[in-house]
């Protein structure tokens, strides 16, 4: 869309992205809404903030992405009618968004069915919210009901396993209904929640400096992509580039990340598909990798080694030559056993048009990151955005049409060459120069956002600053919001026992999206 | 088949020694940990990990304890999919007041004896959660702990020097 033609004047937001902001009346939200989503566009995030103490009401904050760039509309809300037009009508992946604003705010979207609770369980009643500034976070209060209204499905033969919030393995926390006859499931449903521990109230009049270590522990296996984030909209506030050698540096840091969880996943899908081998084989590259990564980085999963103003890793001669070294070897390693993958009839059978989401339904369901790319959504915030360094870097999106299980596989084996391929050229055209220079202070009621595309999809920040550079209102992102109704999509027509492996091909983060 | 079995040759066999047992990770009011419960487990050992809300750092160093280095099989510990069948309770995160009811019904689920081992810098104190309208914080506010094991996260060496502090027989405390 020509951003001459938008509804409301846009300004943009000076960083690393392109960035525009408008303010809008609820008309023109529904408007710019709908023609975003006419010309192809999507919906990155949806939140609210209290403005009561800024001699506002409340305010409506939503996300898009068209092709110039992500547009970020905020829509004033008076206090005493907490009202605004629901938009999951253009954009399904809207309705938790609304519901977790409704449960965390107490803003509700109009005209839409679905008001169920999405975030809130039993923690805190339904006539208080956490991020009203009023509300007191040390409060604890006494559990609330907790029953939650599944949709039920009737018919002969047709039966309900409920599944979770603690799963039969190690994995993070969330319950799973599925409706099923025989062993073909007919409807899966999904109710997450159970990691929220208050990550948005928390970060309330925190400093960025604090801010940045709790922003890196939103999603454990993303902290890169997220601590890049957070700095991006710090640093777009204060109006500051960091040094370039600290950008190159911040991009090493990200491709790394993105190989350690594809080496992880590509062994789990193994394992899955009764592959033990797979695991062994991957699982020893990657606890290789990070231990080169606690060598030379300080920590093993690069957790608080990104911060505002630059990165605090450095890196002499002789680590470069280990480096890529490194990635020469990794490269050898992972061709072999793709071969392996490949040839693997019982692999293959397993992986094959299993969990499928087509292109059309990817599409309209705004499937994102490396699940959507598996589905032909051709989106990569590297390739169509590239920030310093990508932007001398060329990345090469990988993409694939057929959006099962195999795809998923097929896109992360691809993404890992990529991502080695950038490592390399990383390391060799790492530009001189300081890692870190201190961050300018903050402007009172500043207001940015950092948007990175983490291995799991694209990451965004969205920072509110009050007085005195303490944070007015923060709100990090997870693509997995995105992702996590389509995987109910997904498993459709499927036998149960494939579940386990369709949701490791998607691995979607519940502490990213329980916040 | 013949490139499977290549691999495997050329790979060899990566387990690690392990590390001792840490026994400063045993916690001072631990009241499970006697000389009835090692006899009972000695170094046959089954986990069950519940996650009561972490930022899934702990997990993926759980997971690391499977690979090939850390062999957690290899010493006669392994993780089983129903806490019926489990000896020691390993918790991550914080547990936030969403989990707090599903952590309590998994530790009364396990057979007695049992053991509990905190686990990460949240299990320990609530690490950087603490405690809030949403968090309890640190897990023995909710579940009586016998071992906790520092770190954002732990290392697999540390799990392991903990997990085999819950299990060594020692008089030391």
């Amino acid at each position: 869309m020509d951003l001459h033609d938008f509804p409301a004047g846009l300004t943009a937001i000076p960083g690393a992205m392109p960035v525009w902001h408008s303010e809008v009346s609820p008309e023109q939200l529904r408007v710019a809404c709908t023609r975003i989503r006419e010309d192809g566009g999507r919906l990155v995030s949806l939140w609210g903030s209290d403005e009561r103490q800024r001699g506002g009401g409340f305010a409506l904050h939503v996300a898009l992405v068209d092709q110039p760039g992500l547009i970020c509309l905020t829509l004033p809300i008076a206090a005493a009618s907490p009202e605004y037009p629901a938009i999951d009508d253009l954009y399904p992946v809207a309705n938790r968004m609304q519901r977790a604003a409704y449960d965390l705010l107490g803003i509700r979207a109009q005209g839409t069915a679905d008001q169920r609770p999405w975030l809130r369980h039993s923690a805190w009643p339904a006539d208080a919210f956490p991020l009203r500034k009023e509300f007191n976070a040390k409060a604890a209060y006494p559990a609330s009901g907790n029953k939650y209204p599944f949709v039920q499905v009737t018919g002969n033969g047709v039966h309900e396993i409920a599944v979770g919030p603690v799963h039969a393995g190690t994995i993070e926390p969330g319950h799973f209904r599925f409706s099923v006859v025989g062993e073909r499931v007919l409807r899966l449903e999904e109710r997450l929640g159970y990691t929220h521990k208050g990550i948005e109230k928390l970060a309330e009049n925190m400093s960025v400096a604090d801010a940045a270590k709790l922003v890196g522990r939103v999603s454990g296996d993303s902290t890169a992509a997220y601590a890049w984030a957070f700095a991006m909209a710090a640093e777009s506030i204060a109006g500051f580039t960091p040094p370039p050698r600290s950008l190159w540096l911040r991009a090493l840091l990200l491709e790394r990340e993105r190989i350690a969880n594809h080496l992880g996943d590509l062994g789990y899908l193994g394992n899955d598909v009764a592959l033990a081998f797979g695991f062994a084989q991957f699982w020893r590259l990657k606890e290789e990798w990070l231990r080169t990564q606690h060598d030379l980085f300080g920590h093993r999963y690069l957790m608080d080694c990104i911060v505002p103003g630059g990165v605090r890793s450095e890196l002499n001669a002789t680590d470069l030559v280990r480096l890529l070294d490194e990635a020469e070897a990794l490269e050898q390693q992972v061709t072999k056993l793709q071969d392996i993958y490949h040839e693997h009839a019982g692999v293959q059978d397993r992986f094959l048009s299993t969990g499928r989401v087509a292109p059309e339904l990817a599409a309209r369901l705004g499937l994102t990151g490396l699940a959507g790319r598996a589905s032909a959504q051709a989106w990569d915030l590297r390739e169509q955005y590239p920030a310093t360094p990508y932007d001398r870097l060329e990345v090469r999106m990988a993409t694939q049409r057929n959006g099962d299980v195999a795809a998923r596989v097929n896109v992360r084996f691809d993404e890992i060459y990529e991502s080695l391929r950038l490592v390399r050229l990383i390391l060799n055209g790492l530009p001189a120069g300081a890692t870190m220079q201190e961050l300018p202070p903050l402007p009172d009621n500043g207001f940015g956002i950092g948007w990175v595309e983490g291995w799991r999809g694209e990451v965004l920040v969205a920072l509110h600053i009050g007085k005195d550079g303490a944070i007015h209102r923060l709100h990090p992102h997870d693509p997995s919001w995105q992702n996590w109704p389509v995987l109910e999509h997904a498993v459709i027509g499927n036998i149960v026992p494939d579940f386990p492996l369709i949701n490791k091909s998607f691995n979607l983060s519940y502490s990213g999206q329980d916040l | 088949m013949h490139k499977i079995l290549f691999q495997i040759l050329r790979t060899g066999i990566q387990t690690e020694h392990p590390p001792e047992a840490n026994l400063d990770y045993r916690t001072p009011d631990a009241q499970q940990l006697h000389e009835e419960i090692l006899k009972c487990l000695g170094k046959a050992l089954v986990i069950r990990h519940v996650d009561a809300g972490s930022c899934n750092g702990c997990e993926l160093e759980i997971h690391a304890l499977n690979t090939p280095q850390y062999n957690i099989e290899g010493l006669g510990i392994k993780f089983a999919a129903s806490p019926r069948h489990a000896d020691l309770l390993l918790v991550t995160g914080p547990v936030s007041r969403h989990m707090e009811e599903a952590l309590k019904r998994t530790f009364d689920a396990m057979p007695e004896p049992k053991l509990v081992v905190a686990v990460g810098d949240c299990g320990c104190n609530g690490g950087i959660f603490g405690e809030s309208y949403a968090s309890c914080g640190r897990v023995s506010n909710v579940i009586p702990v016998d071992v906790v094991i520092p770190g954002c996260p732990p290392t697999p060496t540390q799990l392991l020097q903990g997990i085999l502090a819950a299990v060594t027989q020692s008089n030391a405390r």
